[in-house]
């Protein structure tokens, strides 16, 4: 099968194409004078190469300001989303304390509930708690979350009792438990749940949009879509922009796709 | 289960209540039940506190934090859906105005038209290419990390970034796509700008960030499929298309059930992707139900009638999801 010519590539080598050409484009562009992108017709190779929409885009508007926010935001959002949902995970699939099944069910209901109908009141939450034109507006609704807590209830759930049952009779308290035998274990649970946090922290445009308005405080998305404002015509320096927006992700999908991928299907068994 | 939670947990109920609270072989369950009933009883309570102490110091702040930022709006923003409100001068209570209003309301009866019409004609084509494109995939053919790659890596572009980049792409005198079509031959489009080609341009932008979630949780169905299956079929004389009827299509349906109820839950709250290319134009012909709703609270400043908008949108998409339930239950696929 693999030596003969298979008639899949017929199909998937064009679409391949296909969808990498808007990314390339993006990236040529953002290295393209404007000049050269306004040429009309157009032509998709440049005739050099700039480097001048970076430099005018890193001039423009404080991009290194808003990484590093989005960074910020990122990391306080996987920290407290792994140390969260593994506590709350492990509390739910192993631990017997009163009102755990109706916790646990009014925590799986709210996975219902969608972001659009609480944009409202959220705004006018955060607003009470002084969270308004802060990045916490940005990281508090990634602190934690009902599907996080749910994965990691069903790794714990597959997880073997032996070990822990051994390390009780050693004399671990269930806190030495979960520390020194089950998180150990968790490794893999714990990178899809790293990853799924990356993703929906760092590509969030909702909750900046509506709480923050300080150029200082922007996330990255947020600071492309004013940014988008305010240079609609500069495409070159646009795409520099994107490119530096999207830059970590694609990076990080490359390196690590199968993670990637392994999250994206996790989160299909969701539910 | 249910009766453990019913049932309190004064010092009257004793052992046998704990017994019945306990799952078998939780650690501290076994722990209660190794307690022998003749110990003093402040030991068998001490015990329960202590589980109950731990168990909720490992639960609380996770719980907390989620019904905060979930249930607590939710139950506001009910409140708030039978309210005249700007946000700035007291509110007035209006009873069910606001979703009278929404009744006769134009504007909200296009966006409507502009998801559901989205929805109904996106959701069957992403499916199918979805699974389509998983079963070209499931191969070991030359360059098929590659074609992985290049098909998933638009899933971790963000809207943001979509939507900016659709912007230069669809350009009118600059964008490749136009510029494709010169090359073609073919006429030129408005593709953003054009009334009529507008949600269509948005749903193939949406398909390309899209598309890879339905592939991905196709393959990963299609990989658990056992091969003595797809063997014993082959075995038995069945060809490529009765393999993929009667042995593939039939473990997929599960898959199918959900990949579908999750696009349409979020292709009906398609927003941040309308937000970044035309703000719901030309002339409201891409406004959608969430575009909508963000629009009439924070710009127009009318708070109450966006929340009756959202809570409108909510109980919709609960009977559609429901319903989706509903029907595969009765044509017996095992969703969940």
């Amino acid at each position: 099968m693999s030596r003969k010519f298979s008639r899949w590539h017929l199909l998937l080598m064009p679409l391949s194409l296909v969808f990498l050409l808007p990314l390339v484009q993006m990236l040529l562009a953002s290295f393209t004078s404007n000049a050269d992108i306004n040429r009309f017709p157009p032509r998709f190779i440049p005739s050099a190469l700039h480097i001048s929409g970076y430099v005018r885009l890193f001039r423009d508007a404080p991009v290194g300001r808003w990484m590093l926010n989005s960074a910020i935001v990122s990391g306080i959002a996987i920290v407290s989303h792994l140390v969260l949902c593994s506590l709350g995970g492990y509390a739910y699939a192993r631990l017997s304390f009163r009102g755990r099944t109706v916790a646990f069910v009014t925590l799986v209901a709210t996975i219902m509930i969608p972001t659009q109908m609480l944009m409202i009141p959220t705004y006018f939450m955060f607003s009470h708690l002084g969270l308004i034109d802060t990045l916490g507006a940005a990281f508090v609704p990634f602190l934690t979350s009902a599907f996080g807590v749910f994965l990691m209830r069903q790794f714990f759930l597959s997880l073997p009792k032996d070990l822990e049952e051994a390390g009780r009779i050693d004399g671990l308290t269930t806190f030495g438990v979960f520390f020194r035998i089950v998180l150990p274990l968790a490794r893999p649970a714990l990178a899809t749940l790293a990853v799924f946090t990356l993703l929906n922290s760092w590509n969030d445009l909702l909750w900046p949009l509506i709480a923050i308005n300080d150029p200082s405080k922007f996330t990255i998305q947020l600071g492309l879509v004013n940014f988008q404002g305010a240079h609609h015509i500069d495409w070159q320096e646009l795409m520099a922009c994107n490119v530096v927006a999207t830059a970590p992700l694609i990076i990080g999908f490359l390196i690590a796709q199968r993670q990637f991928v392994q999250t994206m299907s996790m989160s299909g068994l969701k539910g | 289960m249910k009766h453990g939670i019913l049932i309190s947990d004064h010092e009257k109920s004793g052992a046998g209540v704990v017994r019945r609270r306990d799952r078998p072989g939780m650690p501290d369950g076994s722990a209660d039940k190794s307690a022998p009933a003749a110990k003093p009883k402040w030991t068998a309570r001490r015990r329960r506190v202590v589980a109950n102490l731990t168990g909720w110091s490992f639960a609380a702040p996770a719980t907390l934090i989620i019904l905060a930022l979930t249930l607590f709006p939710a139950a506001w923003a009910f409140l708030i859906s039978r309210e005249h409100w700007n946000g700035l001068t007291p509110a007035r209570q209006i009873g069910w105005d606001n979703y009278r209003l929404l009744l006769k309301d134009a504007d909200f009866k296009s966006a409507v038209n502009h998801t559901v019409l989205f929805t109904v004609l996106y959701v069957p084509v992403v499916l199918c290419l979805g699974m389509f494109l998983a079963i070209a995939l499931n191969r070991k053919i030359r360059f098929i990390s590659f074609y992985r790659t290049a098909l998933f890596v638009p899933l971790v572009v963000s809207a943001a970034a979509t939507g900016i980049l659709a912007n230069f792409v669809f350009d009118q005198q600059f964008g490749l796509a136009n510029n494709l079509l010169r090359v073609l031959h073919l006429p030129q489009q408005g593709f953003l700008a054009d009334r009529h080609e507008v949600m269509w341009v948005i749903a193939l932008i949406y398909l390309w960030t899209d598309l890879a979630f339905s592939v991905i949780v196709y393959l990963a169905a299609l990989q658990d499929i056992p091969t003595d299956c797809l063997e014993a079929a082959r075995i038995d004389g069945a060809n490529r298309w009765q393999q993929f009827r009667h042995v593939i299509l039939p473990s997929l349906a599960p898959v199918t059930v959900f990949v579908g109820v999750w696009e349409t839950i979020s292709v009906l709250q398609i927003f941040e992707l309308v937000l970044t290319t035309t703000h719901g134009g030309p002339l409201g012909a891409s406004q959608t139900i969430v575009y909508f709703i963000y629009n009439q609270a924070f710009n127009l400043s009318r708070y109450g009638y966006g929340s009756a908008v959202a809570y409108t949108l909510f109980g919709g998409t609960l009977i559609i999801t429901l319903g989706l339930f509903a029907y595969a239950r009765r044509s017996k696929i095992e969703a969940f």
